[in-house]
C-alpha cells in the first residue's frame, strides 16, 4: 500500500474517529482496556440484536494507532453475523502477529499489515481487537 | 559529565529516561563480571577463597550504603528495589503497629509503590488515608501537611522527589516536624538519592526506600533502610535461610539480628557488588556536582523549549531533572514514537503516577528525565526534533 494513502486513512481516523462517544444505554455491554496497556484508556460498548452487531462505540485517551484501529475496525464490524465478526478479528490479530490471514476479508484494515515493524506497537494495533473480543466473551457468556 | 564511562552512549542514542533506570557505567558491570567470572560462591558459608573474597566484597556494600546516604550500615537491609522496600514497610512494619482509624498522609503526586500498599492496608486493618493537597505547581509543602495533620496523624509517606513532576520536597524540615510530632516518616527516595545528597539521619527519617537500577546500578537490587528501633519490631516478609538461628521439631526457632533477618535466601549477590561500585562511581563524580549539574540542564532546556510553540509544560518550576510536557494536539505515545525516530529516548505514559491526573487534568505525558551524561548537546537535539514535529504523523504512521 502506498505510504501516502496509509498515513491518510489512519490520520483521517484518528482526527475524525467513527462512532467516537459513549451513549448511556443498558441494552449495551461495556469493557474498558485499561488493564491491556499502561497508557492507552478506551471504553467500548457493543450492542448485538438477533446475532448481529448492531453497534459499537468507543472513548476515551489513545495514541494515533490505537484510535484510528477502533475507528476502521467498528465501521468494518457493525452490521456483521458474530460468526463473521470472529473471522474478520482473527484475521486481523493474525495480520498483526504475522501469521497466515486473507487479506480480502480485511479492507480498510490493510493498512496495518506493516505494523508488526514495529513492535512496540503491535499492542495499539490490537487493542481494538482484545476489547471486541472481550465484550463478544461476555456477551455469549451472558445468554 | 563522564560520558565516555557509559559504552551505551556510543550508539548514537540521546537517553533521557532516566527516571525510569539508568545506563550503566563500565565499571559496574565489570564488577560483577569480576563476581561471575572469577569468584562466584553464595555467601556466609564457604571456607575456600573465592567464597572469602565474595563475602568481603558483600559485606562491605552495606558499608558503603550508610556512608552514602548517613546511616548505620546495619540498618541498611538488601531488597530488590524501591517497591519491594516500601512493601517491607507496609506489611512488615506497619501492619503491625496501626490500627483502625489511623490516619496515613499520602499526596497525588505518588508513585503506585507508595500509594498501592496503603490501599491494600487500608482494606486488611482499616488505616484511614488521606491526601495532602498540592499547590498550584504540584509541589507539597510542610504547610499543606500541617493542615492535615490531627491527633490520628500516625505516618506521613511520600516521594522526596517525584517522578513526573520531579519536585523536591523538604524532607528535613517535613522530617523535623515528623520528629517533634510522633509522626512516623516514610520516604521513598527512589528519584532522590540516585540525584543529589540525602542524609537519613539528619533528616528524621525513619525509613528510607531506594532501587539501584536508577542510580546507574543493576536491576534486582534496592535498599531499605530503617531506624535500628524500628527494624527490631518490624516482622520479615520471607522466611528461609540465611535468616535464621535454628528451628526445631516443635516449630521452636529464632530469627538472627537485623539486617539479615529481613534477606532470606540467596541474595543478588553480583547485584550488591554491582550496586556498591556504582554509589563508590557517583561518589567520586560527587552527588553535589550531579545535582547542579542536572539543575544547569533542566534550566537550559527550558530556554530553549521557548523555541517551540506548540508545547505544554507541567513542571517548569520543580528543582531536578524531570520535565513533563505534552506536544499540543499529539497523544504522548505518539510524541515519544517520533522522538524514538531520532534515537531520543524519552517515556510517555502516567509514568506509574495514576492519581497524578486528579491535579494536573491530563492522564499521559511526555518526561524527559536527565542524569549527569546528559549535556546541552542532548538538549539540542531534542529541540531540533521537537522543532519538526510538525511532520509528527508522517513519521509515526
Amino acid at each position: 500500500m502506498d505510504d501516502n494513502l496509509r498515513r491518510e486513512i489512519i490520520l483521517d481516523n484518528y482526527q475524525e474517529p467513527f462512532h467516537k462517544g459513549l451513549i448511556d444505554d443498558n441494552s449495551y455491554c461495556k469493557v474498558n482496556t485499561n488493564s491491556e496497556s499502561c497508557i492507552d484508556n478506551l471504553d467500548f460498548i457493543m450492542k448485538i440484536s438477533n446475532g448481529i452487531i448492531e453497534d459499537i462505540r468507543f472513548d476515551g485517551e489513545a495514541c494515533a494507532i490505537s484510535t484510528s484501529a477502533s475507528s476502521i475496525l467498528i465501521r468494518k464490524l457493525i452490521g456483521m453475523r458474530i460468526d463473521d465478526a470472529k473471522d474478520l478479528l482473527k484475521n486481523y490479530k493474525n495480520m498483526i502477529n504475522e501469521k497466515d490471514y486473507d487479506e480480502d476479508v480485511l479492507g480498510e484494515l490493510n493498512v496495518y499489515n506493516e505494523i508488526s515493524k514495529q513492535p512496540n506497537r503491535k499492542n495499539c494495533a490490537l487493542l481494538p481487537n482484545v476489547a471486541i473480543e472481550k465484550l463478544l466473551g461476555e456477551m455469549e457468556n451472558g445468554k | 559529565m563522564n560520558r565516555e564511562d557509559f559504552p551505551m552512549l556510543s550508539n548514537d542514542i540521546i537517553y533521557f529516561d532516566n527516571g525510569a533506570t539508568t545506563l550503566k557505567p563500565k565499571c559496574v558491570v565489570d564488577k560483577m563480571n569480576q563476581y561471575y567470572f572469577n569468584h562466584t560462591s553464595n555467601i556466609h558459608r564457604g571456607d575456600y577463597d573465592a567464597a572469602i573474597q565474595t563475602n568481603i566484597l558483600y559485606d562491605n556494600v552495606r558499608n558503603i550504603i550508610a556512608d552514602f546516604v548517613h546511616a548505620d550500615a546495619d540498618c541498611c537491609i538488601y531488597t530488590s528495589g524501591a517497591t519491594m522496600s516500601l512493601n517491607m514497610v507496609v506489611f512488615g512494619y506497619m501492619k503491625k503497629h496501626l490500627k483502625a482509624g489511623d490516619v496515613v498522609l499520602l499526596n497525588k503526586a505518588e508513585h503506585a509503590s507508595n500509594i498501592l500498599p496503603w490501599i491494600r492496608l487500608q482494606e486488611e486493618i482499616g488505616i484511614d488515608i488521606q491526601y495532602v493537597p498540592l499547590n498550584d505547581d504540584y509541589s507539597l509543602t510542610l504547610d499543606n501537611i500541617k493542615k492535615c495533620v490531627t491527633d490520628r496523624t500516625k505516618v506521613i509517606s511520600l516521594a522526596h522527589v517525584t517522578n513526573v513532576i520531579g519536585d523536591v520536597r523538604d524532607v528535613q524540615s517535613i522530617g523535623k516536624f515528623c520528629h517533634e510530632n510522633h509522626i512516623l516518616f516514610n520516604v521513598d527516595g527512589a528519584q532522590s538519592v540516585p540525584h543529589m545528597m540525602v542524609d537519613f539521619k539528619e533528616s528524621y527519617m525513619d525509613f528510607l526506600s531506594f532501587s539501584g537500577h536508577k542510580m546507574c546500578g543493576p536491576t534486582g537490587i534496592g535498599v531499605l533502610i530503617g531506624r535500628k528501633e524500628l527494624l527490631e519490631e518490624m516482622d520479615p516478609l520471607f522466611y528461609g535461610g540465611g535468616m535464621n538461628s535454628f528451628f526445631e521439631e516443635d516449630s521452636s526457632y529464632e530469627l538472627k539480628d537485623i539486617p539479615v533477618r529481613f534477606e532470606a535466601g540467596t541474595p543478588p549477590i553480583a547485584e550488591v557488588i554491582g550496586l556498591g561500585e556504582a554509589i563508590r562511581y557517583l561518589t567520586n563524580i560527587g552527588m553535589e556536582n550531579i545535582h547542579q549539574h542536572e539543575i544547569e540542564l533542566k534550566k537550559y532546556l527550558l530556554k530553549r523549549l521557548d523555541e517551540i510553540p506548540n508545547i505544554i509544560i507541567y513542571n517548569k518550576d520543580s528543582k531536578s531533572g524531570i520535565l513533563a510536557f505534552n506536544l499540543d494536539n499529539v497523544f504522548a505515545q505518539d510524541s515519544s514514537v517520533y522522538l524514538n525516530h531520532y534515537h531520543i529516548a524519552v517515556r510517555a505514559g502516567n509514568h506509574c503516577a495514576k492519581m497524578l491526573k486528579d491535579e494536573i487534568h491530563i492522564k499521559n505525558t511526555v518526561r524527559v528525565s536527565m542524569y549527569f551524561y546528559n549535556d546541552f548537546s542532548d538538549i539540542d537535539r531534542l529541540i531540533d526534533a521537537l522543532r519538526n514535529s510538525e511532520d509528527v504523523f508522517k513519521i509515526v504512521l
